[in-house]
Parts: structure tokens; sequence; C-alpha cells
């Protein structure tokens, strides 16, 4: 057991009170591919602006481990490129030497069970050196075959638990490719930490405007009174990507759209917008809710799939004025894959708030635009008093969130066109995040980082909410799979989507992108 | 970058608030991504002579610069209004916004300043938060302007405008009363200072030892007499101790001592001017009985702490953090006019009992 249950520090600590950035302990992080792509992009130039803005504990040591033959003093030449590349600014000379100072470097590979003791040799040799025990943070940046590998060699040698210590593992998604994986990468950490030493990673809930969604909804009384069934008509949550799969062949082939985005980021996001309040913003208080509504989703049954979800493929098509390859053409790609680009789907809340209002999901790579927003259209007015050919320019109300390419908050009215007659057409009454604030928002990552430092885990997703994830996805997945005759749907890249997407919709129309 | 600009002498403020809004219309037709921001309102009154100071601070601090700048330029023997207004910002992304910036000049004399309301009233935007710097303590102007303001900057440590520490905070005390929100530039340089003793009591390595403290010793830059203060009133409004007022010892040093509200042995606090190019703190120590110290020094790349323990070697470490530097103060200073800060006003009451 280890005391990952964070003490009452303000109870004993009266200098804490009133702090707009509260104390964390020291710490250790142990990064496992931490000369991999998202270390270096992300997670290294993340822990730098940490340090550049005062937010880093009193110590703190970072351990890269990798296969790799690296020197501690490689390690530390990879990690100051990799800050001086990616870091969002730019860096000062003299924190970044004290940084890395505290960098060290074990080799190995993740199931020879000597590295996990060099590790443990290690992280003693640093809490006696920086003279104090140092909280242990491991940061799993790997593939997620390895999550198991490393999470049991971990407890084997006794590094998952600490009687003087916190001890935290960070995983990062995917969390398992259907539900039994999941289930069984659950039970695989569990064997050596609790629930609560767990932090599982989805960076989108560390955006500024996800967290805003919730800001939104209840830190104002305007939207909660038509927030439910009776006023609003639909919801479409849109991921949108203009890029293709680039050079992630590899991944994407054995992922698919479903995965990669929708069991994931989108279900979250739909889960922010229509669970209940919680009674306050603390970690199982939000998870507790985000639960409840994942959970009153029903999950198709097999035979039901067609009729709620589309896949497709994009094909050759133009993108931004340029030819660009479909799919099946892009390298890594099987000539006859039957991986999907694009997925959308309808589904039903079927709780007392929701019942009877679709939700209308939809993600895809080589589409028209990059665009991640929500949509949610209200219900038409009763009655128009605007009859007669004037009155076509009535439309239901929309509340859109836009998360990219700015964040933004839109609300569209009907107003009154200037000139003699009650003419009307929709404006847009719009929030822009940036215009509002000014100020430069954290990377998703730093404020995730800091939160697993503070033992904060507001913003990561819980081992019911991944299972609740993998049942609406479950069985959608293995309806295609036993699909295997059905052609996959073709959409030409640049376009908004396949046109079977539009069947899902009920006589109603996508948004444009 | 796009900007456009307007200028027109023995102007008024209606002229000049038109002006803003054809510009902002100008701008917004000929390219629909760029759209004003909408933060706050920021007056700044000051001197004629040290304008281009204040414009260049204003210029860097960086990204929470407010949408609305309001610059007045107080000429004594000026009679009549001259006005400037910029709208400026940076081209928008393929799908994105562009943000733009509100500038505006007023050249006026001392013979407005009384009645400076009624001229910025009708060019505030209304549903922002208004906040008021004048950094040369125009302080008539400040009065005037005050039933407009949410908010005022105001820099406690600045010795050339304040007649000694107890004025400067009582004008601070003074502006609290008056039911503003109070951002005080000289607390705002205490920030890490403050958030790095809190992590160190927050330690449980150091659990029981905040009860044990005997005393307090900072260092400061020689104009910062009110930063060194105001971070000694926040530990002691935060422990429960009340101070007396200071003594002066050797070498511009001066020291006073604090009980426990509680009862327990006194805490003896001195502050010690140095030599230093940045202002604000420039160390702090603080010191118990059982031969346990901590202390901080500024360093290049943050803070150096030096800790000892009795029956232990000494240690020391680097605690990271880059400088904001004067502008990145003002910055924050804007940042904070945003939000509420409860904790600085204890602090000031416990800092006042040092110059009572």
């Amino acid at each position: 057991m280890s005391v990952a249950e964070s003490e009452p520090v303000e109870a004993e600590n009266p200098l804490v009170a009133g702090l707009e950035r509260q104390p964390v302990r020291s710490t250790a992080m142990v990064i496992f591919g931490a000369v991999g792509d998202l270390a270096s992009r992300k997670l290294l130039p993340g822990i730098y602006n940490l340090a550049h803005e005062g937010a880093l504990p009193e110590r703190i040591a970072l351990i890269g481990v990798s296969r790799g033959k690296l020197s501690d003093e490689d390690f530390r030449a990879s990690a100051r490129e990799a800050i001086e590349r990616f870091s969002r600014r730019r860096p000062d000379p003299d924190v970044l030497a004290g940084l890395l100072e505290n960098f060290r470097y074990v080799q190995g590979a993740f199931d020879d069970d000597t590295l996990y003791a060099r590790l443990a040799e290690t992280l003693t040799g640093l809490d006696q050196s920086l003279g104090t025990q140092l909280n242990r943070i491991f940061y799993l940046s790997t593939a997620p075959e390895f999550f198991p590998t490393i999470t049991g060699r971990l407890g084997a040698q006794g590094l998952s638990s600490s009687e003087d210590a916190e001890v935290r593992v960070v995983i990062e998604k995917p969390i398992g490719y259907d539900l039994a994986s999941a289930r069984a990468q659950t039970e695989s950490v569990h064997q050596y930490f609790e629930e609560s030493q767990v932090f599982r990673i989805d960076h989108y809930l560390g955006k500024e405007t996800v967290q805003n969604l919730m800001a939104l909804r209840f830190a104002n009384a305007l939207f909660e009174p038509v927030w439910n069934r009776n006023f609003i008509d639909n919801v479409q949550i849109t991921a949108a990507e203009d890029i293709g799969i680039g050079t992630r062949a590899g991944y994407y082939e054995g992922a698919g759209a479903l995965r990669d985005l929708v069991q994931n980021h989108m279900l979250q996001l739909l889960a922010l917008l229509a669970m209940e309040p919680p009674t306050e913003f603390e970690a199982n208080r939000l998870r507790d809710e985000k639960v409840k509504v994942l959970e009153a989703i029903a999950p198709p049954a097999l035979d039901e799939v067609a009729a709620m979800a589309v896949r497709a493929q994009y094909g050759p098509g133009v993108v931004s004025g340029a030819e660009a390859a479909g799919y099946r053409d892009e390298p890594g790609v099987a000539a006859d894959s039957r991986t999907e680009t694009y997925a959308a789907l309808r589904l039903y809340i079927n709780n007392w708030r929701w019942a009877g209002v679709p939700f209308y999901l939809r993600t895809g790579k080589r589409l028209a635009r990059k665009l991640t927003e929500i949509a949610v259209t209200l219900r038409p007015v009763p009655h128009s008093a605007f009859q007669g050919p004037d009155s076509g320019g009535v439309q239901p109300n929309q509340v859109i969130l836009t998360l990219q390419p700015d964040e933004a908050v839109s609300v569209s009215l009907g107003a009154k066109v200037p000139g003699t007659k009650m003419q009307i057409r929709p404006v847009n009454m719009e929030f822009h995040y940036g215009t509002s604030f000014l100020s430069e928002s954290p990377e998703a990552y730093e404020r995730l980082i800091l939160d697993v430092m503070r033992g904060d885990a507001t913003l990561f997703t819980r081992a019911d909410e991944v299972e609740a994830l993998w049942r609406i996805i479950d069985p959608i997945l293995a309806a295609w799979e036993l699909d295997t005759d059905t052609p996959i749907p073709q959409y030409a890249a640049g376009s908004a989507g396949p046109v079977q997407a539009v069947e899902l919709l009920d006589g109603r129309a996508w948004r444009r992108l | 970058m796009s900007e456009a600009r307007w200028a027109e002498r023995d102007t008024t403020p209606e002229r000049i608030e038109a002006a803003l809004r054809e510009l902002l219309r100008e701008r917004h037709a000929e390219n629909e991504a760029l759209v004003p921001a909408r933060v706050l309102n920021l007056i700044v009154v000051a001197e004629r002579e040290w304008r281009g100071e204040v414009v260049n601070r204003l210029e860097r601090v960086g990204s929470y610069h407010p949408s609305r700048t309001i610059l007045c330029t107080v000429e004594d023997e000026r009679r009549t209004i001259d006005g400037y207004a910029t709208v400026s910002g940076d081209v928008a992304d393929e799908g994105g916004v562009g943000v733009l910036r509100e500038s505006v000049e007023i050249a006026l004399g001392a013979v407005h300043t009384g009645r400076m309301d009624t001229i910025i009233d009708p060019i505030l935007i209304p549903e922002l938060p208004t906040v008021i710097w004048s950094p040369h303590c125009r302080d008539d102007a400040v009065e005037a302007l005050l039933p407009l303001a949410d908010v005022i900057l105001i820099d406690t440590d600045d010795p050339v405008y304040f007649d000694g520490p107890g004025a400067a905070l009582s004008r601070a005390a003074e502006l609290l009363d008056s039911h503003v929100d109070v951002v005080d530039l000289a607390w705002l340089r205490t920030i890490a200072w403050r958030e790095r003793l809190a992590g160190s009591f927050s330690d449980p390595a150091r659990a029981g030892l905040l009860d044990g403290l005997r005393r307090i010793y900072v260092r400061h830059h020689p104009g910062s007499i009110v930063s060194a203060l105001l971070l000694t009133g926040w530990l002691a409004s935060r422990l429960g101790w009340s101070a007396s007022a200071l003594e002066p010892t050797a070498g511009g040093a001066r020291s006073a001592v604090a009980v426990r509200t509680g009862g327990g042995p006194s805490v003896a606090i001195e502050f010690s001017p140095v030599k230093q190019a940045i202002r604000g703190l420039a160390g702090v120590t603080v010191s118990g009985s059982s031969g346990f110290s901590l202390a901080f020094e500024r360093a290049a790349g943050g803070l150096v702490a030096r800790e000892q323990r009795a029956g232990s070697k000494p240690r020391q470490w680097q605690l990271f953090g880059a400088s904001r530097g004067e502008a990145g103060i003002l910055g924050e200073g804007v940042r904070q006019a945003l939000i509420r800060d409860h904790i600085y006003g204890p602090a000031l009451q416990a800092a006042r009992s040092f110059s009572q």
C-alpha cells in the first residue's frame, strides 16, 4: 500500500492557503520510452516549461529508460535537443542546464529483470544524493503491449509501492484494443498498483477548451435549463482531420478511426457534454458522473450496428489543391485493407435527461478541413409568428463549441434582417477563447504532468470509465470484423466524408466542415 | 501584422471612441478573421516626460496584454486634448482568428486630471473589467478614475513616489478600503519566494518546523523594502504572529520582533538591503531553535536553496524558474487583475504593523 491518498497538506501547513499554485512533493519521474516521439515532442518540453515557470517541486529528477545504449550524458544531450526543438518557449540556459543535471539514463529491454534492479538502484541513489525521499512517477510512454511487462516487473522489483513515498504510474492510450484486452490490462496493472495510483492519460482532457466545456455548462445558468430532451433536438460531435495517416500506417492499420479517436477523445467529449453536474470538481465525483452517462448508452446488438454506424476509407482526391493518395495507396497499408479511416455513429443515452436525443459522432482522416467541434441543435420554436415567404430564415438555435482550429463557443440566434420587412436570418454570437483571455494556454501535457505530481486524477480516465467506453465500441468493432464481404465505402480525400454517413441522421444534415 | 492608426489634435472623447469603432469596423471588413480581443480595459496615467519608458513596459507585457489600453500622458501646462488610436493584430492562420488589440493615447493637461473620469468613461468597453495603473502616482487622476475602476495596479515598492514604506502600505490599504481590488507589483515580486517557502514546509521531512521558527532574515534590493515587509507580513498573517515596529540597525538594516498570538517564543525579523540589479528580494533565511535553517538566494535560473539541519551536513540545490523581469511582473499584474488574491489583504495589514 502506498501513501497515494494525498495527505491534507493545507491543514498542516498554513502557508499553502490561497496560493494559486499549490506545492508539489519532490519527485523522480521515470519515463519508459524516453527517446521516443512522445517523450521528445511533449513530455520533456512539458517538464522544461514547468521548470521555466517555477512550477516543479523542490527536488526533481528524471530517469530515461529505453533499449538504446546511451550514457547519462548522451541522454542529457538528446533531451536538450528535444527541449530546444519542441519547447513552446525559448529555453533559459540556466534553467535548462540545472534541470538536465538530475537527468539519468537506464538502458535495457523492458522484459529484462536486471533493468528494474538497476532502476531501483538509481532511484535509491537519487534519494540519497538529493537528500530526500522522492515520490515516484513511472510514465509508460511505450507501445501498449509493454504495459503489463513493465508494471509487472516494477511490482516484482518492489517499485510499485513505498512506505515513505507516493508511487504513481501513468499510462498512455490506447488503453486496450477492445473490452477484453482493456480489462486484461487493468487486471495486470492492478496486480501491483491500486487504482488510485494509476493515471490513464487522455491528453484531450488537459485541453483548456475541454475543461471550459464544464465551465460553460456548470458556471452559467443560461444553458442548463435547456440542456435536455425537451429543448435539444440532436448533438453532433465532429473530429475531422485534413491530414492522412502519414508515417503511422503500422499503428493505424491495427487501430482505425473508431479506436483512434471515437473510443477515447470523442466519447469523453460526449460524457462531459451529457453528464449530470458533479457535486464538486473532484476526481471521483466527476468520474462517477461520466461513468453513469456512459453506462446509459446501450451498446448495440451485432445486427443493429449497420443501422447506427458507418465506416469508410479515403480514396484518392484533392486536398488544398494538391493530389492526395487514397488510404490503400499509402506506404505500409495493405492493398486490401479494411481499416476504417472514417467512422460515424448514432448513439442514444437512455436516461431521463437525454432519452430520444440522437448523438451523432463522426471522425475521419483526409477530410475537407481540420475541425473539432460539438454542435448542440435546439428544437425549433413551437410556433413561428413569422409566417409566409419571409419565415424561411427562422432556424433552430445552435450552441457550437469549437476545439480546433480555434477554441470558441458560439450561439446562433435568429435576427431581423434590416429593412422594411420582417425577414429573419441566423446570426452568430461568438466567444473566442483566445480573444477573451489572450494568455497562452499551457500545453495539455504540462497541466497533466503537474496533476500527476500532485496526485490529482480529475482529468484522467478511471478503470470503470475505460470499460464503459469499450462496452459501447466493442460490438461495433465485432460487427465490422465479422463482415468481411461488404465493400468498405470510399470517400474522396478532401471531401466531407462518405454519403452513407448521411443515412444515420434521420433526415437531418451533417454540419458543414 | 495588421495595423491602422488615427490621430487628431484638440479632439474629444466622443471622437476618439468613434474613431476606434471605425478602425475596428474597417479591420474586420478587410478580414473577417480579425476580431477584437475582449479581456480588460487598462487605463495608464503617466507623466508626459516618462511616456517612452511606460510605452516600452507596456509593449513587453507579452501575452497578458490587455485588449484596450488607454495611455493618458499628462503635461502640466497643456490645455487641449490630443488623441491617437491604433488597432493592431496578427493576421490569422488559415481557419483561425486574428486577435485585434486597441491602443489609445490621450495627451492632456493637469487641468483635466481632476475630472479624468469624464474623458475616459466614453472610451471604455463597458462590460469588461477596468484596471488603473498610475506609475507616476497622479493621485488626483486616480481619485477621479476610481469610480470607473474594478482593479488598481500599484507598486508599493516604488520609493520615488511614496514617502517611505509606511506611506506606501497605507496607500495600498486605503485603496483596498475603497472597494476596488488592488494588485500590488511589490507583492507579485514575492510570488516565487512565497511558493517556495510554502512548498518547503509541505515536505513531511520538515513537518513541525514551522512552529519552531525563531528568526526570519530577508535580503532585498535597496528600493524593495516593501516587498520584504509584504513577504514577512504574509508569514505573520499565515502563522498568527503580531510584529513590532521596525527599528533601524547598522548599515541600513532594520529589525523587528514578532510575537505568536498563541504564546511561545518570539521571532526575530531582520531586513538588509543588498546590492542587486533586479528589484525585489535577494534572499530569505528562516531558522529555528533546533539548528534548522533554510535559505533561498536569487541566482541564475531560479533560486539557490541551502539547508542546515542539526547533526547533518549543509545541503544546497537549485529551485528552477526563469526570471520574469519587470515587464513580466507588469504582465503578471495584468493577469492577476482577472483573478482575486485573498491573502494580500491580511499580509498587507501585518506588514503595516512594522511601520506603526
